[in-house]
C-alpha cells in the first residue's frame, strides 16, 4: 500500500494520523457542511425535477395560438391619432390559425422540434338528463396528440380509441353526470352545433379541475362542433430540449408571426421561485465552502507551526520546497475528499430519512427522491478544490521556512 | 571525485547576521578549512562561538555572505536552491544533538525517509537497506517501534542510521552526545567512528566533551569566530 504512495501523500496521510484529534474534528465540520450541500441541493433537484415531470405530462411544451385581438384608434383624414378617442377592449372571439398547415409544416422542420399536433379548442355543454356541465372540448388528432400528452396512460376507464363519435372525459365529470364508459352525452357548442358522442374513455388528469373541465374528441368533431371546420386554433408543439423551450418559443413567433407561448413562461411563478431558491443555494454553498476553507487553513496553519522543526529536519535530508509545499496541499485535499465522502453519505442518509418520514397526509411521497450520482461528484470535487486552495497558504508558508530557524525550533 | 580530493574545502568564510542594519554581526570572519575523505574531525568552541554557523553552512542550510565554499568538489556559493537541497541530500548526512526523529514514523520509516524522498516512491531495496543499517546500530528489535516510545540513546542511533541512509560522504553531527548519558554517548560516538572508519565517511563532531574530541583524527577549535587549529 504505502509502496504505492508518492513520498507527498505518504508523509500527509500520516501527519493526518498523528493529529487524529485534529483531523477528526475538522472533517467532521467539513462533512456537516458538505452534507448540508448534498441535502438541499438534491431537495431542491427532486423539486423542480417532479413538477418538470407533472408539468410536462399534461402539457405540449410550446402552444402556438392564433394572435389575439387588439382594438386600434382611429386615424383622422391627416393620417395623426384621433384624440379622445375611447378604446374598448376587444371580444376575443374563437379565431383559427390563418395557415395552419403551412406554419405547422414549417415549425416541423425546425430541428429542435419533435411533433407538432394540431387542435381546436374552445367551450362546450355536456349534457345528460338534467345535468349539464361547462367544458374545454378540444379536437386532437390522436396519433400526434398522445406523443406529446400520454393521454392512454391516464385512463382509468375505456379504451384509448377516438373516433369521430366518441369522448374522453374527466374522472370528475363523470361522476358529476353520472355516466361511464359506452354512456352518450350531448355536446353543443356556442356555435350552436350539438352532437351526441360516447364515453369512450374516463381519465385521471391529475387535478380537480382538469378532471371536471377538459375533455377530448376527434379532430374533425372539435372543428364541426366549433365552427372551425378545415381549421385550427392551436398548434401543440413538443422540442429535444425543454428548457430551451422558451428559445424555439421565440424564434417561432419572430419567424412565423404567431403567438408561441412556452411552457416555462406559462409556469412563470415557478420559475421564478425556483430561480430564487437557486440563488440562496449557491450563497449558501458558496459559505459552507468558505467556512469549510477557513476550518481547513486554520488547522494547517497550526500543524505547520507545529511541525516546523520536523519541516526542516525534511530539509535537511535533502526534501525540497516543492515537496514541502506538496506535503501540505495534499492534506489540504484530503481533508476535503474525506469530509465530502463522509459529507455525502450524512446528506444521502438524511435524504432517505427526510423521504421515508416526510410524506403527504395519504401516506404517499412528497415528490420522487432524486440523488444524480453527478451531485455526489460535484460535492467532492468542490471540497476537495477547497481544501487545496485553503490549504495554499499555509503550504507556501512550510516551504518558504528557513531551515536553519525552523530546526533550531 | 578522488578518494584524496578533499570532501570540504572552505576558504575565506564570512558570515554577517543583518547584514546592512545598525545591529549587523559578524559571526566568522574568513574560515579557511578542509576536510579530507574518511577524516573524523571534532570541533570544539564555546557557547556563541560559531560552530553551529559554521555547521549550517557546511550543511549548506545557510549561505555565507563571503568566501567560498566546495562540498565534494562542487563549489556551492553560486548554485540555487535546488541545486543545494540535491546536493545536501545526495552527500550530506545530519545527526542533531536532539535526534529529531520525525514523530509519525517508526524508526525504519524515519530511516527510510531520506531514500523515500529522494526517488519519490518507496521500494523493497530501500526497506532492506534501512533494515540493515538498523541492524548496524543494533536496533533491529526496535526497526517497527514508532520512533517516540525509543529512549534517547536509541533515537540517537536511528538518526545516526538515517544519516547513512543516502551513503554520504559527509556527516555532520551538532553535538550528537550532548543530551545522553555517558555510556549512550560512548555508543554513539563509536558507531560513528566506526562508519567512519569502515566506509570512509568524513565527519564532522561538533562536542564539548573533551574526551571524545580527543579520540578524532583532528580537532579545529572555534573561537569568535576565528578557528583555531
Amino acid at each position: 500500500m504505502i509502496a504505492l504512495l508518492p513520498f507527498e501523500a505518504w508523509v500527509s496521510l500520516r501527519f493526518m494520523r498523528e493529529g487524529r484529534v485534529q483531523t477528526s474534528f475538522i472533517v467532521g465540520g467539513i462533512s456537516i457542511g458538505v452534507a448540508v450541500i448534498v441535502f438541499m441541493s438534491a431537495l431542491l433537484a427532486g423539486l423542480q425535477s417532479n413538477f418538470v415531470r407533472r408539468a410536462l405530462t399534461g402539457q405540449a411544451h410550446i402552444q402556438v395560438l392564433p394572435p389575439k385581438e387588439v382594438v386600434r384608434p382611429l386615424r383622422n383624414d391627416d393620417a395623426t391619432w384621433q384624440e379622445n378617442a375611447i378604446l374598448q377592449a376587444p371580444l376575443q372571439r374563437l379565431k383559427s390559425i390563418d395557415q395552419w398547415q403551412s406554419v405547422a409544416a414549417q415549425i416541423s422542420a425546425m430541428p429542435d422540434v419533435t411533433v407538432v399536433s394540431p387542435a381546436a379548442t374552445g367551450s362546450a355543454l355536456v349534457a345528460r338528463g338534467q345535468v349539464n356541465r361547462a367544458v374545454t372540448l378540444t379536437g386532437i388528432n390522436p396519433d400526434l396528440y398522445f406523443r406529446i400528452v400520454p393521454l392512454p396512460e391516464k385512463i382509468v376507464k375505456g379504451q384509448a380509441k377516438m373516433e369521430v363519435d366518441t369522448i374522453f372525459i374527466g374522472t370528475d365529470l363523470a361522476t358529476d353526470l353520472g355516466v361511464t364508459v359506452g354512456d352518450k352525452l350531448i355536446v353543443s357548442a356556442s356555435s350552436g352545433a350539438t352532437n351526441t358522442l360516447k364515453v369512450a374513455a374516463i381519465l385521471d388528469l391529475g387535478s380537480k379541475g382538469a378532471n371536471s373541465r377538459n375533455t377530448y374528441v376527434a379532430l374533425r368533431t372539435a372543428q364541426s362542433l366549433l365552427g372551425l371546420t378545415g381549421l385550427v386554433s392551436i398548434l401543440d408543439i413538443t422540442v429535444h430540449d425543454v428548457y430551451g423551450a422558451e428559445v424555439v418559443a421565440q424564434r417561432i413567433s419572430a419567424l412565423l408571426h404567431v403567438e408561441a407561448d412556452s411552457w416555462i413562461k406559462t409556469n412563470e411563478q415557478f420559475f421564478t421561485a425556483v430561480h430564487a431558491q437557486t440563488i440562496a443555494n449557491t450563497a449558501i454553498r458558496f459559505f459552507v465552502a468558505l467556512s469549510v476553507g477557513f476550518g481547513i487553513a486554520s488547522v494547517l496553519v497550526v500543524s505547520v507551526v507545529q511541525r516546523s522543526r520536523e519541516i526542516g529536519i525534511f530539509r535537511a535530508m535533502g526534501i525540497t520546497r516543492g515537496q514541502i509545499l506538496r506535503i501540505f496541499l495534499i492534506q489540504g485535499g484530503l481533508l476535503g475528499l474525506f469530509g465530502a465522502i463522509t459529507g455525502s453519505m450524512m446528506g444521502g442518509g438524511a435524504l432517505m430519512l427526510w423521504h421515508r418520514f416526510e410524506r403527504n397526509a395519504d401516506g404517499t411521497e412528497l415528490f420522487p427522491l432524486v440523488l444524480e450520482p453527478l451531485l455526489f461528484i460535484q460535492a467532492l470535487l468542490l471540497a476537495t478544490l477547497t481544501g487545496l486552495l485553503a490549504a495554499f497558504a499555509p503550504a507556501l508558508r512550510a516551504a518558504r521556512l528557513d531551515p536553519v530557524v525552523a530546526i533550531r525550533g | 571525485m578522488s578518494t584524496h580530493d578533499p570532501v570540504l574545502e572552505l576558504r575565506g568564510i564570512v558570515k554577517t547576521f543583518n547584514l546592512g542594519q545598525p545591529n549587523e554581526t559578524e559571526v566568522l570572519h574568513g574560515i579557511d578549512f578542509t576536510l579530507k575523505p574518511g577524516e573524523f574531525c571534532s570541533v570544539i568552541g564555546p557557547s556563541g562561538s560559531g560552530k553551529s554557523t559554521l555547521l549550517n553552512i557546511v550543511g549548506l542550510l545557510d549561505r555565507p555572505t563571503r568566501g567560498t565554499l566546495a562540498v565534494c568538489q562542487q563549489e556551492t556559493t553560486t548554485l540555487d536552491d535546488s541545486a543545494l537541497t540535491l546536493l545536501r541530500g545526495h552527500n550530506i548526512g545530519f545527526v542533531f544533538q536532539y535526534h529529531h526523529l520525525i514523530s509519525a514514523f517508526s524508526a525504519i520509516e524515519n530511516v527510510m525517509m531520506p531514500m523515500v524522498g529522494d526517488a519519490g516512491f518507496l521500494n523493497d531495496a530501500m526497506r532492506e537497506r534501512a533494515a540493515s543499517l538498523l541492524a548496524s546500530v543494533g536496533l533491529t528489535r526496535w526497526k517497527d517501534s514508532p520512533s517516540m516510545q525509543l529512549s534517547g540513546g536509541q533515537q540517537q542511533r536511528v538518526a545516526v542510521a538515517r544519516a547513512l541512509a543516502m551513503k554520504p560522504a559527509l556527516i555532520l553531527a551538532d553535538e550528537p552526545t550532548g543530551n545522553l548519558d555517558s555510556k549512550s554517548a560512548d555508543a554513539v560516538f563509536d558507531l560513528l567512528l566506526s562508519v567512519s572508519r569502515e566506509q570512509g565517511t568524513s565527519v564532522l563532531f561538533v562536542t564539548h566533551n573533551a574526551a571524545l574530541s580527543a579520540r578524532c583524527d583532528k580537532t579545529i577549535e572555534v573561537v569568535d569566530g576565528h578557528l583555531k587549529t
